[in-house]
Protein backbone atom coordinates (compact mmCIF):
# COMPACT_ATOMS: atom_id res chain seq x y z
CA UNK A 1 0.00 0.00 0.00
CA UNK A 2 1.33 3.44 -0.98
CA UNK A 3 0.97 5.94 1.84
CA UNK A 4 1.69 9.60 1.09
CA UNK A 5 3.45 11.78 3.66
CA UNK A 6 3.20 15.48 2.88
CA UNK A 7 6.15 17.77 3.56
CA UNK A 8 5.29 21.40 4.35
CA UNK A 9 7.80 24.21 5.00
CA UNK A 10 8.68 23.56 8.64
CA UNK A 11 7.62 19.90 8.82
CA UNK A 12 9.89 17.93 11.18
CA UNK A 13 8.70 14.36 11.47
CA UNK A 14 8.02 13.26 7.92
CA UNK A 15 11.07 10.93 7.90
CA UNK A 16 9.81 9.22 11.05
CA UNK A 17 6.39 8.85 9.43
CA UNK A 18 8.02 7.28 6.33
CA UNK A 19 9.85 4.84 8.61
CA UNK A 20 6.66 3.96 10.49
CA UNK A 21 4.87 3.25 7.19
CA UNK A 22 7.75 1.02 6.06
CA UNK A 23 7.88 -0.87 9.38
CA UNK A 24 4.12 -1.44 9.13
CA UNK A 25 4.55 -3.04 5.70
CA UNK A 26 3.64 -0.09 3.49
CA UNK A 27 5.46 2.02 0.91
CA UNK A 28 5.94 5.67 1.92
CA UNK A 29 5.57 8.26 -0.85
CA UNK A 30 7.00 11.76 -0.45
CA UNK A 31 4.40 14.40 -1.33
CA UNK A 32 5.06 18.15 -1.57
CA UNK A 33 2.77 20.84 -0.18
CA UNK A 34 3.06 23.00 -3.31
CA UNK A 35 1.94 20.30 -5.75
CA UNK A 36 -1.62 19.46 -6.81
CA UNK A 37 -0.87 15.72 -7.07
CA UNK A 38 -1.45 12.86 -4.60
CA UNK A 39 0.53 10.51 -6.93
CA UNK A 40 -2.00 7.71 -6.59
CA UNK A 41 -1.52 7.10 -2.85
CA UNK A 42 -4.21 5.23 -0.92
CA UNK A 43 -3.72 6.96 2.44
CA UNK A 44 -2.21 10.26 3.60
CA UNK A 45 -0.25 11.37 6.66
CA UNK A 46 0.10 15.04 7.64
CA UNK A 47 3.25 14.98 9.78
CA UNK A 48 4.28 16.88 12.88
CA UNK A 49 6.45 19.97 12.93
CA UNK A 50 6.02 23.72 12.92
CA UNK A 51 4.77 24.53 9.44
CA UNK A 52 5.23 28.22 8.65
CA UNK A 53 6.68 28.67 12.14
CA UNK A 54 3.17 28.32 13.62
CA UNK A 55 2.54 31.85 12.28
CA UNK A 56 -1.05 33.14 12.49
CA UNK A 57 -2.24 29.92 14.23
CA UNK A 58 -0.57 26.52 14.33
CA UNK A 59 -1.44 24.67 11.11
CA UNK A 60 -3.52 27.48 9.65
CA UNK A 61 -1.33 28.54 6.73
CA UNK A 62 -0.50 24.93 5.83
CA UNK A 63 -4.24 24.12 5.81
CA UNK A 64 -4.49 26.41 2.76
CA UNK A 65 -1.49 24.86 0.92
CA UNK A 66 -2.12 23.87 -2.72
CA UNK A 67 -2.11 20.09 -2.06
CA UNK A 68 -4.71 20.50 0.70
CA UNK A 69 -7.40 20.94 -1.98
CA UNK A 70 -6.69 17.36 -3.11
CA UNK A 71 -6.36 16.13 0.50
CA UNK A 72 -9.74 17.61 1.47
CA UNK A 73 -11.36 16.12 -1.62
CA UNK A 74 -9.84 12.66 -0.98
CA UNK A 75 -10.73 12.77 2.72
CA UNK A 76 -14.36 13.56 1.89
CA UNK A 77 -14.39 10.55 -0.46
CA UNK A 78 -13.18 8.26 2.34
CA UNK A 79 -9.41 8.07 1.95
CA UNK A 80 -7.68 7.40 5.30
CA UNK A 81 -5.94 10.60 6.51
CA UNK A 82 -3.91 10.81 9.74
CA UNK A 83 -2.87 14.18 11.17
CA UNK A 84 -0.15 14.04 13.82
CA UNK A 85 0.41 17.07 16.09
CA UNK A 86 0.90 19.91 13.56
CA UNK A 87 -0.98 17.67 11.12
CA UNK A 88 -3.88 17.49 13.61
CA UNK A 89 -3.84 21.29 13.82
CA UNK A 90 -4.00 21.43 9.99
CA UNK A 91 -6.98 19.02 9.93
CA UNK A 92 -8.82 21.19 12.45
CA UNK A 93 -8.00 24.40 10.56
CA UNK A 94 -9.20 22.73 7.33
CA UNK A 95 -12.43 21.71 9.19
CA UNK A 96 -11.84 18.04 8.35
CA UNK A 97 -12.11 17.25 12.07
CA UNK A 98 -14.01 19.23 14.72
CA UNK A 99 -12.48 21.65 17.22
CA UNK A 100 -9.41 23.86 17.31
CA UNK A 101 -6.14 24.20 19.23
CA UNK A 102 -4.92 26.77 21.72
CA UNK A 103 -1.71 27.34 23.61
CA UNK A 104 -1.06 24.71 26.35
CA UNK A 105 -2.69 25.87 29.59
CA UNK A 106 0.66 25.57 31.39
CA UNK A 107 2.09 28.12 28.93
CA UNK A 108 5.12 26.04 28.03
CA UNK A 109 6.18 23.43 25.50
CA UNK A 110 5.56 19.94 26.92
CA UNK A 111 7.39 16.74 25.98
CA UNK A 112 6.53 13.48 27.76
CA UNK A 113 5.77 9.80 27.21
CA UNK A 114 1.99 10.00 27.45
CA UNK A 115 -0.54 7.33 28.35
CA UNK A 116 -3.69 7.40 26.19
CA UNK A 117 -6.82 5.29 26.02
CA UNK A 118 -8.15 4.20 22.67
CA UNK A 119 -11.75 5.40 22.94
CA UNK A 120 -12.82 4.27 19.49
CA UNK A 121 -11.19 1.33 17.72
CA UNK A 122 -13.48 1.48 14.70
CA UNK A 123 -11.69 4.27 12.82
CA UNK A 124 -9.41 3.56 9.85
CA UNK A 125 -6.33 4.25 11.99
CA UNK A 126 -7.33 2.39 15.20
CA UNK A 127 -8.72 -0.96 14.01
CA UNK A 128 -5.76 -2.95 15.35
CA UNK A 129 -6.33 -1.68 18.90
CA UNK A 130 -8.95 -2.94 21.31
CA UNK A 131 -11.50 -0.51 22.72
CA UNK A 132 -10.31 0.98 25.99
CA UNK A 133 -6.71 -0.19 25.43
CA UNK A 134 -4.08 1.95 27.19
CA UNK A 135 -1.10 2.87 25.04
CA UNK A 136 2.05 4.98 25.53
CA UNK A 137 2.93 7.48 22.82
CA UNK A 138 5.43 10.39 22.97
CA UNK A 139 3.84 13.83 23.10
CA UNK A 140 5.59 17.12 22.29
CA UNK A 141 3.71 20.32 21.66
CA UNK A 142 3.15 23.95 22.60
CA UNK A 143 -0.30 24.48 21.07
CA UNK A 144 -1.98 21.22 21.99
CA UNK A 145 -4.98 22.34 24.01
CA UNK A 146 -8.03 20.90 22.21
CA UNK A 147 -11.02 23.23 22.44
CA UNK A 148 -14.52 23.29 20.98
CA UNK A 149 -17.85 24.76 22.05
CA UNK A 150 -20.10 22.76 24.38
CA UNK A 151 -22.46 21.64 21.58
CA UNK A 152 -19.55 20.31 19.52
CA UNK A 153 -18.07 18.47 22.49
CA UNK A 154 -21.44 16.84 23.18
CA UNK A 155 -21.88 15.90 19.53
CA UNK A 156 -18.44 14.31 19.14
CA UNK A 157 -18.74 12.48 22.47
CA UNK A 158 -22.15 11.11 21.44
CA UNK A 159 -20.90 10.15 17.94
CA UNK A 160 -17.82 8.34 19.21
CA UNK A 161 -15.58 10.86 17.46
CA UNK A 162 -13.33 11.19 20.52
CA UNK A 163 -10.70 8.70 19.41
CA UNK A 164 -8.06 9.09 22.14
CA UNK A 165 -8.07 10.50 25.66
CA UNK A 166 -5.16 11.44 27.95
CA UNK A 167 -4.81 9.23 31.04
CA UNK A 168 -3.25 10.28 34.34
CA UNK A 169 -1.99 13.67 33.21
CA UNK A 170 -3.77 16.11 30.92
CA UNK A 171 -0.61 17.70 29.50
CA UNK A 172 -2.11 20.77 27.83
CA UNK A 173 -5.55 21.48 29.30
CA UNK A 174 -7.52 19.83 26.48
CA UNK A 175 -11.28 19.74 27.12
CA UNK A 176 -12.54 16.34 28.36
CA UNK A 177 -8.89 15.10 28.24
CA UNK A 178 -9.31 14.78 24.46
CA UNK A 179 -6.05 13.77 22.77
CA UNK A 180 -7.43 12.84 19.35
CA UNK A 181 -10.63 13.01 17.33
CA UNK A 182 -11.99 11.70 14.04
CA UNK A 183 -14.42 12.91 11.42
CA UNK A 184 -17.90 11.38 11.40
CA UNK A 185 -16.96 8.69 8.89
CA UNK A 186 -13.87 7.65 10.86
CA UNK A 187 -11.42 7.78 7.94
CA UNK A 188 -9.82 11.06 9.12
CA UNK A 189 -8.09 10.98 12.52
CA UNK A 190 -6.02 13.66 14.22
CA UNK A 191 -4.11 13.48 17.49
CA UNK A 192 -1.47 15.51 19.30
CA UNK A 193 0.87 12.65 20.44
CA UNK A 194 3.28 11.13 17.93
CA UNK A 195 2.68 7.44 17.09
CA UNK A 196 5.50 7.53 14.50
CA UNK A 197 7.97 7.90 17.41
CA UNK A 198 6.85 4.59 18.97
CA UNK A 199 7.46 2.05 16.20
CA UNK A 200 11.00 0.72 16.63
CA UNK A 201 12.79 -0.90 19.62
CA UNK A 202 15.46 1.43 21.02
CA UNK A 203 13.78 4.60 19.77
CA UNK A 204 10.36 4.54 21.42
CA UNK A 205 8.99 5.81 24.73
CA UNK A 206 10.22 4.35 28.02
CA UNK A 207 8.17 1.39 29.19
CA UNK A 208 8.06 -0.32 32.61
CA UNK A 209 10.13 -3.29 31.40
CA UNK A 210 12.76 -1.46 29.31
CA UNK A 211 13.78 2.03 28.29
CA UNK A 212 12.79 3.27 24.81
CA UNK A 213 11.05 0.01 24.03
CA UNK A 214 7.49 1.26 23.40
CA UNK A 215 5.99 0.17 20.08
CA UNK A 216 2.34 1.14 20.58
CA UNK A 217 2.47 3.54 17.62
CA UNK A 218 2.90 0.78 15.08
CA UNK A 219 -0.77 -0.26 15.25
CA UNK A 220 -1.89 3.12 13.85
CA UNK A 221 -0.08 2.30 10.63
CA UNK A 222 -0.84 -1.43 10.50
CA UNK A 223 -4.53 -0.57 11.03
CA UNK A 224 -4.60 1.06 7.61
CA UNK A 225 -1.87 -0.83 5.77
CA UNK A 226 -2.50 -4.43 6.87
CA UNK A 227 -6.28 -4.10 6.59
CA UNK A 228 -5.84 -2.81 3.05
CA UNK A 229 -3.61 -5.80 2.22
CA UNK A 230 -6.20 -8.17 3.71
CA UNK A 231 -8.97 -6.53 1.71
CA UNK A 232 -7.02 -7.09 -1.51
CA UNK A 233 -6.09 -10.70 -0.71
CA UNK B 1 -1.64 53.72 0.53
CA UNK B 2 -4.76 53.19 2.69
CA UNK B 3 -4.82 50.51 5.36
CA UNK B 4 -7.69 48.35 6.63
CA UNK B 5 -7.26 47.27 10.25
CA UNK B 6 -8.69 43.92 11.37
CA UNK B 7 -8.77 43.10 15.07
CA UNK B 8 -9.23 39.54 16.34
CA UNK B 9 -9.71 38.43 19.95
CA UNK B 10 -9.91 35.00 21.56
CA UNK B 11 -13.53 34.18 22.44
CA UNK B 12 -14.44 35.18 26.00
CA UNK B 13 -14.91 31.59 27.16
CA UNK B 14 -11.56 30.44 25.73
CA UNK B 15 -8.61 30.36 28.13
CA UNK B 16 -5.87 32.80 27.08
CA UNK B 17 -2.64 31.50 28.69
CA UNK B 18 -0.62 34.43 27.25
CA UNK B 19 -2.92 37.00 28.81
CA UNK B 20 -2.94 35.10 32.08
CA UNK B 21 0.88 35.07 32.21
CA UNK B 22 1.01 38.83 31.51
CA UNK B 23 -1.64 39.53 34.16
CA UNK B 24 0.47 37.60 36.67
CA UNK B 25 3.52 39.68 35.74
CA UNK B 26 1.59 42.95 36.14
CA UNK B 27 0.53 41.96 39.64
CA UNK B 28 4.13 41.09 40.56
CA UNK B 29 5.31 44.42 39.12
CA UNK B 30 3.04 46.37 41.45
CA UNK B 31 -0.08 46.83 39.31
CA UNK B 32 -2.85 45.02 41.19
CA UNK B 33 -5.33 47.48 39.65
CA UNK B 34 -5.29 45.35 36.47
CA UNK B 35 -7.00 42.09 37.34
CA UNK B 36 -6.99 40.41 33.92
CA UNK B 37 -5.33 40.69 30.51
CA UNK B 38 -6.48 39.19 27.23
CA UNK B 39 -4.26 39.31 24.15
CA UNK B 40 -5.62 39.53 20.63
CA UNK B 41 -4.24 40.29 17.19
CA UNK B 42 -4.26 43.38 14.99
CA UNK B 43 -3.78 42.94 11.23
CA UNK B 44 -3.01 45.89 8.93
CA UNK B 45 -4.01 45.17 5.34
CA UNK B 46 -2.49 47.60 2.86
CA UNK B 47 -4.95 48.26 0.02
CA UNK B 48 -4.04 48.84 -3.60
CA UNK B 49 -6.10 51.91 -4.55
CA UNK B 50 -8.95 53.40 -2.53
CA UNK B 51 -10.90 51.58 0.18
CA UNK B 52 -14.31 50.71 -1.25
CA UNK B 53 -17.30 48.64 -0.16
CA UNK B 54 -15.76 45.80 -2.18
CA UNK B 55 -12.35 45.93 -0.46
CA UNK B 56 -14.06 46.12 2.95
CA UNK B 57 -16.16 43.10 2.01
CA UNK B 58 -13.00 41.25 0.91
CA UNK B 59 -11.35 42.19 4.22
CA UNK B 60 -14.36 40.73 6.06
CA UNK B 61 -14.04 37.50 4.08
CA UNK B 62 -10.33 37.03 4.81
CA UNK B 63 -10.83 38.12 8.43
CA UNK B 64 -13.47 35.45 8.99
CA UNK B 65 -11.97 32.68 6.86
CA UNK B 66 -8.20 33.05 7.26
CA UNK B 67 -7.13 35.69 9.81
CA UNK B 68 -9.35 34.24 12.54
CA UNK B 69 -10.52 30.75 13.46
CA UNK B 70 -14.18 31.16 14.35
CA UNK B 71 -14.03 28.12 16.64
CA UNK B 72 -11.80 29.99 19.10
CA UNK B 73 -11.69 33.64 17.97
CA UNK B 74 -13.97 36.56 17.08
CA UNK B 75 -13.34 39.33 14.58
CA UNK B 76 -14.08 42.38 16.73
CA UNK B 77 -13.49 45.17 14.23
CA UNK B 78 -12.75 45.91 10.58
CA UNK B 79 -12.07 49.54 9.75
CA UNK B 80 -10.01 51.86 7.58
CA UNK B 81 -7.08 53.34 9.51
CA UNK B 82 -7.38 57.13 9.86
Amino acid sequence: MRVGVITFPGSLDERDAHRAVRLAGGTPVELWHGAHDLEGVEAIILPGGFSYGDYLRAGSIASHAPIMAEVIDAAKKGMPVLGICNGFQMLAEARLVPGAHGRNDCGTFVRRDQILTVENNETAWTRDFSKGEEIVIPLKNADGRFVADADTIKRIEDNGQVTFRYVGVNPNGSLDDIAGVSNEAGNVVGLMPHPEHAVEPGFGPDMPDAMRSGLDGLKFFTSVIQNSLLAKA
Amino acid sequence: MPIIVVEVMPKAEILDPQGKAVAGALTRLGHPEFSAVRIGKRFELTVEGPVTAETLAAAKTVAEEILSNQVIEDVVSISEAK
